[in-house]
């Protein structure tokens, strides 16, 4: 009879193991659709030259990561320092794509916290962002020399994201 | 210099929680040994200094805030110098780290009331209780100092705050997180006695006599938290909704679930001596789905409106910490439960059957809301895909449950003790049963249309009132009631007439999401929306655009609303103020959308809503009903021992 009393803390163990596993998952870790499909296309304003443009062909036959941006998000600052060290330490073409923000705020941003950012696309209005499905910015993916969208990261890059997912993926593809 | 003082501050009041978790409980344990009493005696200070301790630490960071020290990291998060001084307070627990010191704030000044308000209940009891008061701190006031410390220096300072959440704005989330912390907390007290009454092995009445007011005082505070929270968002988010159904609303609506059960089986247990065990898991569930709601928060395993930057670190150590505390307990109840007594018995109809059905229906909405709450997560757990859990599973599991209980509440407070006779009950029943069923048939049909839900809640409505007014005049024939009486039927009315508002808001509400130009009509609900001008406004650190928008009906201008949309400087977020035109049977709700082109168009959101300022006011009528269930008289009598018809039942 006795065992009955012990019910309550066994459930409470099991909970306890879920919730466990469960901070190891993110929940923000959406599966792309757009992943192993080409990026999509656009011609955007460089950011420090309006007069360029850039666009994701510019850049075919390289591997490269293409940054989601604001000078208004607060984990944007977060993962900044991990950009600017990573692009001194690299040459894996970093694309900024300055996101629905304020061109003199973005230039006074990185300014201010510096560039890691081989250039950063003007995407005022957000529409390139709709066709990329930006979820919530900072977000970064990584394109092959192909084109095509291999990883999509969806929140700040952590050192251990960078070390185990983005860093592997860039020595396999840039083979 | 002022945020070093409160780190220190913090870190005596953490030294002082260890002295406080560990000396009255040996003391307490060590049984009749002359030097132990000090020990014991030492329960008492140790709280009040713990509370003034971290009231400091509070104060200081709220100086920080107040005087724009941006070299403090925490401040340069969530404060701005644009910011109103008001909101500049507010910010202290607009972040993470800051609203754990309000936590344990809460949970000192709870410790420090009771040492106040215990001095009729004997003292090894009190050092039992402020000492299991003391361990929790001591977990929470780590969580505080090695993960998420608010002094945290920012070197060298930033010349500009990031600025405070824009959402937080707001004067309702000036009060909102206090009440609601002051009710997740509050449990901590209820969850105290339970496991000192666990340790020393005395499950009596007199227990739950002292745990009682406190419980209660929880549950109010939970109440109009919840309630101040559910308000805001129907004003601010512009959505005109009033509850989403959200893992983190779920955290608090939990614990409150869980506490009303606790509520009315501590009811049980005082005067009948029954459901010992029941009551004693019932606080510790109580106080555990608090300190669940706190993980699900603050560690980010689940996605939320209420995203908050979720850091791994944190999300192990509370875990951890849940782990101990409810581990613990649990395995203390196994250990102790078995050896209490079964208490008084009772027939098959009777108060305490109807108390019991009431727990077990409030529990299985808890557990349903719980595994709504975390399917996602146990799903991911598995392995076996992304996914998320919306209000039409929420509605359709939590509705069922909570008819039979509605049906239960007019019914309960009739039933005799031990043992009670059906057919003189359903013989005092029939007025109201007539009166709910008209109320069935014909309110829905004077709205303009009878659907099913809203009969069945204008009948449940009408049949609580109803059977509660008829008690009462029973009552009022035998002398004056007492307050608990008063009390309690002032919370199930409060209940009634939130089923009210839910039931017209739901089935008659009416809403248009349409494209408007200067000079452009709408009607809904047969109100007419003339859109006349949308202009620019500055404020203290945004910039709005206000709408002004007629309001007529049947041609008859009524008044002008001033519906905003606002952008915030350091943020650039952009924010919805709804103008509200409230009222006793109407809310008329107008949020201004998007401009929409160059010529002055603007998306504009309008809303019709029967009765829905019910929800808050029956939630309000909620909470009076507990505070004065606090002033009976009989908790604030001394207790005699061995006196009363509980006696012969004790343990």
């Amino acid at each position: 009879m006795k065992q009955r009393f012990l019910i309550p803390l066994a459930v409470f163990f099991v909970l306890v193991i879920f919730l466990a596993i469960g901070l190891t998952l993110n929940p923000r870790d959406l599966p792309s659709p757009l992943k192993d499909k080409p990026a999509p296309a656009f011609t955007l304003p460089q950011l420090a030259a309006a007069d360029k443009t850039f666009s994701p062909a510019d850049l075919k036959g390289k591997v490269w990561l293409l940054n989601v941006w604001a000078s208004w998000c607060v984990s944007c600052r977060q993962e900044h320092p991990l950009l600017v060290s990573f692009s001194k330490e690299n040459n894996l073409p970093i694309i900024g794509l300055n996101y629905k923000d304020q061109l003199a705020d973005a230039k006074n941003w990185l300014a201010r916290f510096g560039d890691p950012y081989l250039l950063s696309a003007v995407d005022a209005d957000g529409r390139v962002g709709i066709n990329y499905g930006v979820y919530g910015v900072p977000e970064t993916y990584v394109i092959d020399k192909a084109g095509t969208i291999r990883l999509k990261h969806t929140g700040p890059i952590t050192p251990e994201s960078l070390k185990t997912q983005i860093l592997p993926l860039v020595a396999e593809l840039s083979k | 210099m002022i945020p070093e003082l409160g780190h220190f501050a913090l870190i005596l009041a953490f030294v002082v929680s260890i002295a406080q978790g560990v000396l009255p409980l040996v003391g307490a344990g060590s049984g009749k040994l002359g030097g132990q009493a000090q020990w014991i005696a030492l329960a008492r200070p140790a709280a009040q200094t713990q509370f003034l301790l971290i009231a400091v630490a509070f104060g200081c960071l709220a100086q920080s805030f107040l005087a724009n020290d941006f070299s403090v990291s925490y401040v340069a998060q969530h404060s701005n110098t644009q910011l109103p001084s008001l909101y500049r307070f507010s910010a202290v627990w607009g972040g993470h780290e800051g609203s754990l010191l309000l936590w344990v704030l809460m949970l000192a000044g709870w410790g420090a009331a009771v040492s106040l308000a215990s001095r009729r209940l004997p003292e090894v009891m009190v050092a039992r209780v402020l000492g299991v008061l003391g361990l929790v701190g001591i977990g929470l006031l780590a969580f505080v100092l090695f993960t998420s410390s608010p002094f945290e220096r920012l070197l060298p300072a930033a010349t500009e705050g990031r600025d405070l959440n824009p959402l937080l704005q707001d004067p309702g989330l000036v009060f909102h997180p206090p009440m609601l912390y002051m009710g997740y907390v509050g449990f901590s007290v209820a969850f105290a006695f339970a496991i000192a009454a666990l340790i020393s092995g005395r499950l009596d009445a007199a227990w739950a006599r002292w745990s009682r007011p406190w419980t209660t005082a929880a549950w109010v505070f939970l109440t109009l938290g919840i309630a101040l929270g559910s308000w805001w968002a129907y004003y601010e988010l512009g959505w005109g909704g009033w509850w989403f159904w959200d893992p983190v609303e779920n955290a608090s609506f939990l614990p409150w679930l869980v506490g009303t059960a606790l509520i009315h089986s501590l009811a049980v247990t005082e005067k009948r001596g029954a459901f010992k065990n029941w009551t004693v898991l019932l606080a510790i569930a109580a106080f555990s789905l608090s300190l669940l709601g706190t993980f699900l928060v603050r560690s980010g395993v689940l996605t939320s409106v209420h995203a908050f930057a979720s850091d791994p670190r944190r999300g192990v150590f509370i875990l951890v910490l849940l782990a101990v505390v409810v581990g613990t307990s649990l395995t203390l109840f196994a250990w102790r439960a078995p050896k209490v007594s079964a208490g008084g018995s009772f027939g098959l109809v009777s108060r305490e059957t109807l108390l019991l059905m009431n727990n077990v229906l409030l529990v299985v909405a808890t557990g349903s809301v719980l595994l709504g709450t975390i399917y996602p997560l146990l799903i991911d757990a598995l392995g076996m895909g992304k996914l998320s859990v919306g209000p039409p599973y929420f509605n359709a599991v939590f509705v069922p449950v909570m008819v039979p209980l509605l049906l239960l509440m007019a019914i309960g407070p009739m039933a005799r003790w031990k043992h009670a006779d059906l057919k003189a009950i359903a013989g005092r029943l029939r007025v109201s049963l007539a009166l709910a069923a008209i109320a069935g048939i014909g309110l829905p049909l004077l709205m303009g249309a009878w659907t099913p839900l809203t009969a069945m809640s204008s009948l449940l409505a009408v049949w609580i009132v109803a059977s509660g007014v008829f008690q009462i005049i029973e009552r009022m024939k035998t002398g004056q009631p007492s307050a608990s009486f008063w009390g309690m039927h002032i919370a199930h009315f409060g209940i009634a007439v939130f089923v009210f508002g839910v039931a017209m808001v739901g089935g008659y509400q009416e809403e248009k999401d349409v494209r408007m130009e200067p000079g452009d009509t709408v009607q809904v609900g047969g109100y007419g929306f003339r859109l006349i001008e949308v202009n620019d406004a500055p404020g203290p650190n945004y910039r709005a655009a206000v709408g002004s928008v007629e309001l007529s009906k049947d041609g008859r201008v009524l008044k002008t609303m001033y519906p905003e949309k606002r952008s915030y400087f350091s943020s650039q977020m952009p924010m919805t103020e709804a103008a509200i035109d409230a009222g006793f049977t109407r809310d008329v709700y107008v949020s201004l959308g998007e401009p929409l082109g160059d010529k002055g168009a603007w998306s504009v959101r309008v809303y019709f809503k029967p009765f829905v300022d019910w929800i808050w006011a029956g939630c309000l009528l909620m909470g009076l009903g507990g505070f004065v269930a606090m002033l009976d008289r009989r908790y604030r009598l001394r207790l005699k021992v061995g006196a009363g018809v509980t006696a012969g039942v004790a343990a």
